[in-house]
């Protein structure tokens, strides 16, 4: 069971009073993009094992979408924060890269 | 007008707790940039203040509680709701803001006895040990959505939606039963 902290009321939940968003940090491609760019925004997911960024929204709680990233293959949390941003805060970014030295980077 | 009527009626059942339905509760729901000087003020007026987050504050007859980060809920007697519903839409007409009386949208209900934390540890995934007096904690009891907080010494309340209090009470009576106590 995931156990996570919504930065939007500060309370650490878990899994169960959360819905999954899926991947975070996508770049939208719609209305004039080619079928090849709006295929892989559509479809493509990244599925890693280790670091993976996701969007939770506290649904039972303030409503609110968050971003959070963990490693998918041991269930580590490694931090979340709020949704209104296009990249994750640099020190979280600082904290994963120091725990999984081989870390390609969320892009 | 029709006589109002709180959705069980003031049900009780006792158990190793006792859980009853509240009756009738006057709330209003606020949507609004909770900074806002105007919220402040119109807040004021009630006797109220804007709390912090996660806090519900209580003045008299009158709470309001911290729902999410542009959310409050005033607490209120169900005869004055539609009163204090004007008295906030009047304070923030010139902001973007959103205040709607659901005082009849509501369920309210009170968990009572030394071992009333018991009754709600088994429903909802809450750490009753860390829930402060004075925290708002909206989470969910079994299946649907609830928010919880201490409502006195040796007291829980919990408000859910209407349509769901028949299930909120069941759940409550079952969970409260003797011999069902967890320490």
């Amino acid at each position: 069971m995931l156990t996570l902290t919504c930065p939007c009321c500060g309370v650490t939940v878990e899994e169960t009073e959360l819905a999954p968003g899926g991947e975070a940090h996508l770049k939208r491609f719609g209305p004039g993009s080619s079928d090849e760019e709006f295929e892989t925004y559509m479809f493509a997911r990244k599925n890693p094992k280790g670091v993976h960024f996701e969007r939770w929204r506290h649904a039972y709680g303030c409503g609110k979408w968050f971003l959070t990233a963990r490693c998918t293959a041991t269930l580590e949390v490694f931090g979340s924060y709020p949704a209104q941003t296009t990249e994750p805060p640099a020190e979280l970014i600082a904290k994963i890269k120091e725990k999984r030295p081989g870390w390609e980077g969320y892009k | 007008m029709s006589k109002a009527v709180s959705a069980l009626n003031g049900q009780s059942h006792t158990g190793f707790a006792t859980v009853t339905e509240a009756g009738l509760k006057g709330m209003v729901t606020l949507r609004a940039d909770l900074d806002s000087k105007a919220l402040a003020k119109g807040l004021k007026a009630l006797g109220l203040k804007v709390p912090a987050q996660r806090a519900i504050v209580t003045e008299g007859a009158r709470s309001v509680a911290w729902m999410s980060p542009d959310e409050l809920l005033v607490l209120c007697g169900y005869e004055e709701a539609a009163q204090v519903t004007a008295d906030l839409e009047q304070a923030l007409a010139k902001e973007h803001a959103l205040v709607t009386n659901v005082s009849d949208a509501r369920a309210m209900f009170t968990v009572s006895g030394a071992k009333g934390d018991e009754v709600l540890m088994k429903l909802c995934p809450i750490d009753f040990e860390t829930l402060e007096a004075g925290e708002m904690r909206r989470s969910r009891a079994a299946q649907v959505a609830a928010a919880v907080w201490r409502s006195g010494p040796e007291e829980l309340s919990v408000i859910c939606f209407r349509s769901v209090a028949g299930y909120m009470m069941g759940l409550l009576e079952v969970s409260s039963r003797k011999g069902g106590e967890i320490y």
